[in-house]
């Protein structure tokens, strides 16, 4: 176990850089990079949204299921706890890395939120099967067009995302923790807390403000 | 000296690049006159009705008022290059000078103003020119419902009960007041010499208000692409006298072809004016015109309403689409 | 038309799909001997190619030396000759619509349907596939030169943005040879290009090479904000930056913030035509004014992503070949930014007749006309550079005085059209069609022109030949003109845009003269490529061995031409504005550095070639209905991408200081030989490269 450095302690987040650079890496650049990436995620998924909130009258309806009629709160609540929880078990893991506790601390609060991604991916996996049955299908109408180009498209990130923390874990397991570990962990930090505001967008205007 | 081989390098002689620096203002000075010959046959240079009128005089104050900012420039430019050339040695050199408080006020403010002006013209303008908006008038306006089809338009005159393809024929003492869908795909609806245009859509209404100082026919027509037929997408917009017009739809009754389902069923198939009339019309009617009588009140709504029902509208359904045609049998030709 | 035949292994190709073929069934129809004739050239001009290549042995330089090279100034060359190669095709495309067009009274030789293919494929290449490669290629080229930094912050990546686009291109090219493209203009509005009314290939080619290059260009825009935030050379602060890579910051976020919503208005097409989804369709709840105003919040700023370089552009050359010192430097920042700002703020504009509320349209058109406010003042920024300076009429120069006075009469045209009561009749007619070529070729066109003859001796140590060059600038002034000019009268006559032919016999002169402007624009593009041709043929003459061959300003010229593979042997440190030209001034501009160190360069990669190869071949696939071949070049592709970000760079370079230290001599040895000149010889060839100082003359 190394000792923890002054950069790691001054530093608010993830994101610092310990060693002299010879090779093209540095942390800093590929984090503002990725930031800006997400940026432009930001937007693919803010337009889904407006598309979605100008689908929600009765023309793009078309005389099929509504929100209320489409929708289940209880799934999506549990969907929610699931993600939001694995958000703060994130977190924690990023400060286990940070303050060097040990592979194992850092293992096991990747697994937990593994776990609670996958559990949100079963989830939501099973409400679309559910949706089906029913014939709340995408070719029913525009409004469920949109439903199924907004949320889906969030299902694809948290499964990209949980790939990505199997491959960190493996990472983790099998080679030493370096600043460009960290580095990484800490993109991959961002992207999950990003798709986890993502959800809380979902679930508050789809879910909430569909429902209520 | 062969071309493109050089022993000494080519440079362009003074005077043939101090003509070749007077070209472009030139051709422009040239452009500019030759503009005046747009006659404007069909376009809104000659208008014939009010709101093409007032377009035309938007378009020159626009035009006038945006000159000055721009007239500097076309002018300015080809002097500065010519006076500060580099074999100039009596103009004035300052390398380093790169700014000037009273400069930089005048470059803002000056196209600050201009478009302040702009703006407000451009408010009242837009308002005043609404598509929506009746057009002023002591008489109702004449209603007409308008359908985009591929590749002709349907004009319903839902108070007569009659509908025509090809032409548009209407009193010239009242405005015309339009309502417009399409059913086929998005289209865009226009008389050049009377009105702008309006975006028709599948499922959706929009409105279009115009008018014709005098008696007249001018070209009408499609300006959103909507496949092979789409330049044959033209009526004649025809203002005639309030008898003529009680004439004519008196004839239309009379002499047109009974619209029904079967008989929309194969007007909606991809044809233009010509083949309409070809398939349609009886020597009663004009050459590319066909006209309809019997039409049921609610025809137009019905139209609307199918995209709007819940239902889906199947690819055989569809007019316009490749299936649809295949459906009704090639009535289009080519 | 492809029938609804399927098959396993060829997915919904099948013998109507190969459009070499289609003139031998009809041999005397000159409309199918254009269509299967361009099938052909493709065929054969790819087989020569590979015949060349082969010939003279140059498969191994084109992957080791080019293809899998991270080096910006390579792949900037790159991204610029796609532009060339896809320029051809673009303007020969335009000169076939003009003749229809000039022929056009009661029909011509074109049918509809080609016609409509044309004019689709003619915007899609000129934007995406020429435009947007050729700035894309200057930023790489000048960005990271004139910031003083080695390279660009994700070269990698780099390679991936040119690769996708090239794949882009690559699809587009394909679509003469294996099936049609849409018929729906490059705006691909639904419902006519959704799955009911073009069931076959067509839109699926638009979407597929869209998309591709709009994901390359979004990695591009990431990748140059980094660059100019973090690689800046110690002492750049932003407002010693040379105005080129403001318009590249700009520009470069732009691309970020406008690129995904292209992407999503694509995808929402993809879903409808491949899922029946309805995001865009006339039943069931589909709304297409979504589509209008998705693709427009993307088209705008897209246009401006295409000028604002070409501001750049001219704010270098302008200060250059004047002598003098760029006016207005602050202004023509925050000129930048406001425009880069408001851009995203206009897009209604392009459907004002879309049945939108005045109150909607009004907001929209004024906030249009404001765009112009920023616009003139860099147009008048530089004109006062002009003023008190010593214009040399330079062919890069010349490319600007000309984009000057014939842009603002586009600038006129566009303020016109903001007026919603004016566009009510403007829109879709040629009056529009001439406004936005107005600005796209004087403006965007003109710019890239000049930005390669100014930076061409940078990269290959010869300047360009100035003979054909005025050929080339003449050439395309005089015949946009005539091509354009007249379609603003037409416009204004009532005659609508993309129509085949027409019946009104007071267009037919207009369209005449138009079409004689289109053999002139091909002089100017004869102009150009002779231009390349007697250059590299007759470089001995025209050498630029100093690396300064323009007596110019920014840091870029303060390296030897052809700049070594690390840019600069140290990193300069910067103290002023346009560091360069006050070094030289005070007699400074060669610096001998007193310390050199091993640099470390950024390693090949093949992230490029597998994109391009593989990332097509997913595309192509998903055209045709090829389900097998689109899981296997997708897997490919995933893995390798995902293998490359777990290995990293395993090949970093190092080039070692003894080296750097033994070339860098060299050529100042060199530079001490060569006699410095003044401007009167610039063009000469006793210009090597070396600019003697005329500050000095005029007295301040």
């Amino acid at each position: 176990m190394s000792t923890v450095s002054d950069a790691a302690y001054q530093a608010p987040g993830l994101v610092y850089e310990t060693e002299h650079h010879h090779d093209h890496f540095s942390p800093q650049k590929s984090y503002m990079g990725f930031w800006i990436f997400m940026m432009s995620d930001l937007i693919i998924f803010g337009l889904f949204f407006a598309t979605y909130g100008t689908m929600l009258g009765k023309p793009s309806i078309a005389g099929g299921p509504g929100p209320k009629e489409a929708f289940e709160l209880s799934g999506a609540a549990w969907e929610t706890v699931a993600l939001l929880l694995s958000t703060f078990t994130f977190g924690l893991a990023s400060l286990a890395m940070k303050y060097d506790m040990g592979k194992q601390k850092i293992l096991t609060w990747m697994g937990v939120t593994l776990f609670l991604g996958l559990c949100f991916l079963g989830l939501e996996l099973r409400e679309f099967v559910t949706m089906f049955h029913e014939g709340h299908v995408p070719q029913r109408s525009g409004f469920l067009s949109a439903f199924f180009g907004l949320v889906p498209l969030h299902g694809l990130h948290v499964t990209s995302g949980s790939i990505w923390l199997i491959i960190m874990m493996i990472r983790i397991a099998t080679g030493p923790i370096d600043e460009l570990t960290k580095s990484r962990v800490a993109r991959l930090a961002l992207f999950w807390h990003f798709l986890d505001l993502i959800w809380v967008g979902i679930f508050s205007i789809v879910y909430l403000g569909g429902l209520a | 000296m062969r071309l493109g081989e050089e022993r000494t390098p080519w440079r362009q002689p003074e005077a043939r690049r101090l003509i070749r620096r007077a070209a472009v203002p030139l051709a422009l000075g040239a452009a500019t006159l030759l503009s005046g010959c747009v006659h404007g046959d069909n376009g809104f240079m000659d208008p014939q009705g009010f709101v093409a009128a007032e377009q035309h005089e938007h378009f020159w104050q626009v035009t006038w008022i945006t000159l000055i900012v721009v007239l500097p420039v076309i002018v300015g430019v080809p002097w500065l290059a010519w006076h500060y050339r580099y074999s100039n040695k009596k103009a004035t050199y300052r390398p380093h000078w790169d700014f000037n408080h009273a400069l930089e006020w005048v470059m803002w403010l000056v196209p600050v103003a201009i478009i302040v002006v702009l703006s407000t013209l451009l408010w009242i303008d837009t308002h005043k020119l609404d598509p929506y908006r009746p057009i002023a008038s002591e008489k109702a306006p004449l209603r007409v419902q308008v359908v985009g089809l591929d590749w002709k338009w349907l004009f319903i005159y839902p108070d007569y009960h009659v509908a025509t393809v090809g032409q548009l024929v209407f009193p010239q003492d009242r405005p015309v007041s339009m309502t417009l869908t399409s059913d086929t795909v998005m289209q865009s609806f226009t008389v050049p010499a009377l009105v702008g245009q309006i975006y028709v859509m599948p499922g959706m209404v929009t409105k279009l208000n115009m008018n014709a100082f005098k008696t007249g026919k001018w070209d009408g027509m499609n300006t959103q692409y909507n496949g092979d037929g789409f330049h044959e997408q033209h009526f004649v917009a025809q203002a005639v006298s309030p008898d003529d017009f009680k004439a004519w739809v008196t004839k239309v009754q009379g002499d047109g072809v009974a619209m029904n389902q079967m008989g929309y069923s194969k007007l909606s198939q991809s044809s233009t004016p010509e083949q309409v009339h070809k398939t349609f019309a009886s020597t009663a009617m004009p050459d590319g015109v066909t006209w309809f009588n019997n039409v049921a009140p609610g025809f137009f709504n019905q139209i609307v309403n199918r995209y709007m029902n819940g239902k889906p509208v199947t690819r055989e359904q569809q007019p316009g689409s490749v299936a649809y045609n295949a459906r009704m049998g090639t009535a289009k030709t080519e | 038309m492809n029938s609804d035949h399927t098959s396993a292994l060829f997915g919904r190709m099948d013998l109507e799909s190969l459009d070499f073929l289609k003139v031998f069934l009809h041999p005397f129809d000159t409309n199918l001997l254009i269509l299967s004739g361009a099938a052909w050239v493709v065929i054969l001009g790819g087989i020569f190619v590979v015949a060349v290549m082969t010939y003279m042995k140059w498969w191994k330089p084109l992957f080791l030396d080019w293809l899998i090279s991270v080096d910006h100034k390579k792949i900037g060359v790159m991204y610029i000759v796609l532009a060339f190669i896809m320029l051809l095709r673009g303007v020969i495309e335009g000169v076939v619509m003009r003749a229809q067009q000039a022929d056009g009274l009661h029909g011509g030789f074109l049918s509809a349907d080609h016609y409509a293919q044309l004019f689709s494929t003619h915007g899609t290449i000129m934007i995406f596939f020429m435009l947007m490669p050729f700035l894309t290629g200057l930023m790489n080229v000048a960005v990271p030169l004139q910031i003083g930094a080695r390279d660009v912050s994700f070269p990698m990546l780099n390679s991936v943005s040119l690769g996708l686009t090239i794949g882009g291109a690559v699809l587009v090219m394909v679509s003469l040879v294996l099936g049609e493209f849409t018929t729906g203009g490059w705006t691909a509005y639904p419902p006519y290009t959704g799955s009911a009314f073009q069931p076959g290939v067509g839109p699926d080619y638009w979407i597929w090479s869209v998309t591709l290059s709009g994901i390359g260009a979004t990695l591009t825009g990431m990748n140059f904000v980094v660059t100019i935030y973090k690689e800046r050379a110690p002492g750049m602060t932003f407002f010693r930056m040379p105005m080129f890579t403001w318009t590249a910051l700009c520009t470069a976020i732009l691309m970020v913030f406008a690129m995904p919503p292209l992407t999503v208005a694509s995808a929402m097409l993809l879903l409808d035509r491949y899922a029946d989804f309805h995001f865009f369709t006339n039943d069931l709840g589909g709304n297409m004014m979504n589509y209008a105003n998705l693709f427009w919040l993307f088209g705008h700023p897209e246009v401006y992503i295409l000028v604002l370089p070409a501001f750049g552009v001219f704010s270098e050359v302008t200060a250059t070949f004047s002598g003098k010192r760029l006016y207005g430097y602050g202004s023509l920042v925050v000129a930048t930014m406001a425009i880069a700002v408001l851009s995203f703020t206009v897009w209604l504009h392009h459907f004002f007749t879309m049945g939108q509320d005045s109150n909607v349209n009004a907001a929209f058109g004024i906030a249009t006309m404001l765009i112009g406010i920023p616009t003139g003042v860099k147009i008048y920024d530089w004109m006062a550079t002009m003023y008190r300076g010593r214009v040399r009429f330079t062919v890069a120069m010349l490319w600007t005085i000309n984009f000057m006075v014939l842009f603002v009469l586009g600038g006129l045209s566009g303020i016109i059209l903001a007026n919603p009561s004016i566009d009510f009749q403007t829109h879709n007619t040629l009056f529009l069609v001439a406004h936005f070529h107005n600005v796209l070729i004087p403006g965007v066109f003109f710019g890239m022109m000049a930005g390669y003859n100014y930076w061409f001796p940078k990269l290959f140590g010869f300047r360009l030949n100035d003979f054909w060059g005025y050929v080339s600038v003449w050439g395309w002034t005089i015949g946009f003109m005539l091509v354009f000019f007249p379609l603003y009268v037409v416009g204004l006559e009532g005659m609508t845009r993309r129509t085949v032919s027409y019946t009104d016999p007071a267009y037919l002169p207009w369209m005449l003269l138009s079409g004689l402007g289109a053999i002139i624009v091909t002089i100017g593009l004869i102009g150009i490529v002779m231009q390349l041709y007697v250059s590299i043929r007759d470089k001995e003459k025209t050498l630029d061995i100093g690396g300064d061959p323009w007596d110019a300003r920014t840091l870029e010229w303060a390296t030897p031409s052809p700049v070594p593979a690390y840019n600069f042997p140290v990193i300069p440190h910067i103290h002023a504005r346009e560091a360069f030209a006050v070094a030289k001034e005070a007699g400074a501009g060669y610096q001998q550095p007193t310390k050199y160190t091993d640099i470390h360069l950024p390693g090949n990669t093949w992230m490029g070639v597998v994109m391009m190869v593989f990332g097509t071949g997913f595309a192509f696939a998903m055209i045709w209905y090829m389900w097998w071949l689109a899981i296997l070049c997708l897997a490919i592709v995933v893995v390798s991408f995902v293998g490359r970000a777990i290995r990293g760079d395993r090949h970093p370079h190092i080039v070692k200081a003894a080296d750097i230290e033994r070339e860098h001599n060299a050529w100042l040895e060199k530079v001490r030989t060569i006699t410095p000149v003044n401007r009167e010889q610039e063009l000469k060839q006793a210009n090597l490269g070396v600019a003697a100082p005329e500050y000095m003359e005029a007295a301040q």
